[in-house]
C-alpha cells in the first residue's frame, strides 16, 4: 500500500510542526522553540488520542490547503480558526474546531484563517511520520533544525502520516479561548533603569502589537519608555516572555523563537500562566500590563496548569 | 562565587558574578554551568551562561523559584579543570570583498589596515558565551588600540562567516544575521554544524581561538 500523505496545495504564512519545545540548549544558541500557544497545542493532541507531546502542525493567520492521498485520516484543528473541508465530489463543509472530522483521499482541509487570534493547530490521528532532532519535532526556521530540514513548510511538499488504522472515532468539546484584559507580569532585573514616569508609563498606558511580530518576538509600539541609567547592559541571556526595551524606548516581548542572548535592559517578564494567550494577540491589539509579584504569579500559574489538566481530563 | 540570586519572572534564576568582564569572572559562570549541568536537578529545562551573570531556566510545572534556590545553595561545587577546553584555529579571509568595514576601521581607529589585521591575528582570544543565533561566539579581548563601538545604523543582514569586532569582543556570525559588528573578513569554516548532533558547536565557552589570515584563493578552495 501506497504511505498515506496531505498533498500540499497552498503552505500558509508559517506553517511549521511544533511540539513541547528543545531544552537544554541555551548555551549554544537554540531556543526552545516548541508550540506558542501550549494549551490548544496539548488539547489537538488529546482530541485525536496522540501521546501527549506528539507533534502538531502550527501554523499562523492562515493555514495550509492540503489533499489527503491514499488513505483515510482523522483530525482536528484548535485555536480560534476558520477552515472548510472539501469533499471530494466538491461538497464544501464548514469545520468547527475541537472537533474531529474523518477525510477520504481526495478529499481536501481548507484552513483559511485563524479569527482576531494567531495560531491554530492541525492534528491527524496516529501523527504525523517525521524523526525528531535534538529530541524535539519542532521547526526552528532561524537555525534550520527540526524536521523538514528545519524550513517552514511549502507548496508542492508533502506531509507524510504515520500508518493509520480504520479505527476512527468522533470526539469534540465545547471550549473558548477566553481575551485576556491585562497581561501580568513581574518586575525585571533591569526595572530600576526607567525613570518613575516611564514604569508609570509601562504599567498604565495601552501598548499596540506591531505588524513586526513573529515567532521570534512581539514588537510594542506606544509611549516610549525613558531610561535614565543605560540603554544597554552587558549582553546575557534571555528568556520567553522577557521584555527587553532597546534605546528607541519601544518594548518587545521574547517569544518562542527568540535570540538566547541581548543586551538591552529588561524591564519585566510576562508570566508563565499568560504566554499562551499573549501570544495569540494579532497586530493591532492593544494590550496593557498589570505587575504582580512571584507568589501570586506562581498561585496564577498553578491554577492555570490545574485548568489545562481539567479541559484535558475532559477529553 | 555567586554574588546575588534572584528570580526573573517566574520561571527563572537570574545569578549575578559581579560587573566586571573577564576571564576569573566568566570562568567562574562556566564552572557554575557545568557543575549544574553536572547535577542535573529536576525541572531546570535551560541554563545560560554569559559573560558575568548564569540564567537557570524551570519548569513551573515541576519545580518553583524558592526550592530550586535551595537545590542550588547546596551544591558543592566542584573545580572543573580547563582539559576539556580547545584550542581552534579559525582561517578568515581579509580580502575586499569580505573585509566590510575597512574604511571605517581606519578612519575611526586612525591606524592602517594593516596594522589593524597584525593587532588582531596577533593574539588569542578567549570564548566567553555563545548565542544570540546558534553557535555565535563571544570572544575577547581585543587590544585597546582596535576597539570601537557597533555601527550606528546595524546591518540588516550580515553575510555568513563574517568575522567582527566591537568594544573589547570579536565574534563570528555563524548565519546570515541582522547585526551591527565591525566586520573585517569572513571564516570559510563551517562554526555551527548541526550534522555533528553531539557537538554542533565548534567553538564552546572557555575555548581559546586563534584567528589566521588566508588568501582569497585559499578561502574558495577551503575544504573541511
Amino acid at each position: 500500500m501506497n504511505k498515506p500523505y496531505f498533498e500540499i496545495i497552498r503552505a500558509g504564512i508559517n506553517s511549521t510542526y511544533q511540539d513541547n519545545g528543545r531544552n537544554a540548549l541555551y548555551h549554544i544558541g537554540i531556543p526552545y522553540s516548541g508550540a506558542m500557544d501550549k494549551r490548544n497545542f496539548l488539547i489537538s493532541n488529546k482530541l485525536v488520542k496522540n501521546e501527549k507531546f506528539s507533534a502538531a502542525i502550527e501554523f499562523a493567520y492562515q493555514g495550509p490547503l492540503l489533499k489527503l492521498k491514499n488513505s483515510k485520516a482523522n483530525f482536528v484543528i484548535t485555536g480560534d480558526v476558520n477552515f472548510n473541508i472539501i469533499r471530494k465530489n466538491s461538497n464544501i463543509e464548514n469545520g468547527n474546531c475541537y472537533e474531529t472530522y474523518t477525510l477520504d483521499p481526495e478529499d481536501q482541509i481548507d484552513i483559511i484563517s485563524t479569527n482576531r487570534s494567531v495560531y491554530g493547530y492541525f492534528n491527524v490521528q496516529g501523527g504525523f511520520d517525521i524523526d525528531p532532532f535534538w529530541n524535539s519535532y519542532s521547526i526552528n526556521t532561524k537555525a534550520k533544525v527540526g524536521p523538514n530540514n528545519g524550513e517552514k513548510f511549502s507548496i508542492d511538499q508533502k506531509i507524510f502520516l504515520k500508518e493509520t488504522t480504520n479505527n476512527f472515532f468522533k470526539k469534540k468539546i465545547n471550549y473558548i479561548n477566553s481575551k485576556i484584559e491585562y497581561i501580568r507580569v513581574i518586575e525585571g532585573t533591569n526595572y530600576n533603569y526607567f525613570s518613575k514616569e516611564a514604569k508609570n508609563i509601562f504599567l498604565s498606558k495601552d501598548f499596540k502589537v506591531s505588524k513586526l511580530s513573529d515567532r521570534m518576538g512581539m514588537r510594542l509600539e506606544g509611549p516610549k519608555l525613558k531610561n535614565i541609567v543605560d540603554t544597554n547592559i552587558r549582553s546575557e541571556g534571555l528568556i520567553k516572555g522577557v521584555i527587553q526595551v532597546p534605546a528607541d524606548g519601544n518594548p518587545i516581548i521574547m517569544l518562542s523563537d527568540h535570540g538566547t542572548i541581548g543586551g538591552y535592559p529588561k524591564i519585566a517578564v510576562v508570566i508563565t500562566a499568560d504566554y499562551d494567550k499573549l501570544v495569540q494577540l494579532p497586530p493591532g491589539t492593544k494590550i496593557k500590563f498589570k505587575s504582580i509579584n512571584l507568589k501570586e504569579a506562581e498561585n496564577i500559574y498553578n491554577l492555570y496548569n490545574l485548568e489545562t489538566e481539567n479541559i484535558l481530563n475532559q477529553i | 562565587m555567586i554574588k546575588n540570586i534572584t528570580n526573573l519572572g517566574d520561571a527563572a534564576l537570574y545569578c549575578d558574578f559581579g560587573d566586571k568582564v573577564n576571564k576569573e569572572i566568566n570562568s567562574n559562570v562556566i564552572n557554575c554551568f557545568k557543575n549544574l549541568q553536572k547535577a542535573k536537578i529536576k525541572g531546570i529545562t535551560n541554563i545560560s551562561p554569559s559573560y558575568n551573570k548564569l540564567i537557570i531556566s524551570f519548569n513551573l510545572a515541576e519545580i518553583n523559584y524558592q526550592s530550586l534556590k535551595e537545590k542550588i545553595l547546596k551544591i558543592k561545587f566542584e573545580n572543573f579543570d580547563y582539559e576539556i577546553s580547545e584550542k581552534i584555529e579559525i582561517p578568515v579571509c581579509c580580502d575586499e570583498e569580505f573585509n566590510l568595514d575597512s574604511k571605517r576601521l581606519t578612519s575611526k581607529l586612525n591606524i592602517s589596515e594593516e596594522e589593524i589585521f597584525k593587532i588582531f591575528f596577533d593574539k588569542d582570544y578567549y570564548c566567553y558565551m555563545t548565542g544570540f543565533i546558534a553557535g555565535m561566539p563571544f570572544l575577547g579581548d581585543i587590544e585597546e588600540s582596535i576597539r570601537l563601538k557597533r555601527l550606528e545604523t546595524p546591518r540588516v543582514k550580515v553575510p555568513k562567516g563574517a568575522v567582527g569586532i566591537t568594544e573589547q569582543f570579536c565574534n563570528i556570525y555563524t548565519f546570515e544575521s541582522p547585526g551591527g559588528w565591525n566586520i573585517l573578513g569572513n571564516t570559510p569554516l563551517k562554526i555551527f554544524d548541526k550534522s555533528k548532533k553531539k557537538n554542533p558547536s565548534l567553538i564552546k565557552p572557555g575555548d581559546t581561538v586563534k584567528f589566521f589570515k588566508i588568501s582569497k584563493k585559499e578561502y574558495l578552495n577551503w575544504n573541511e
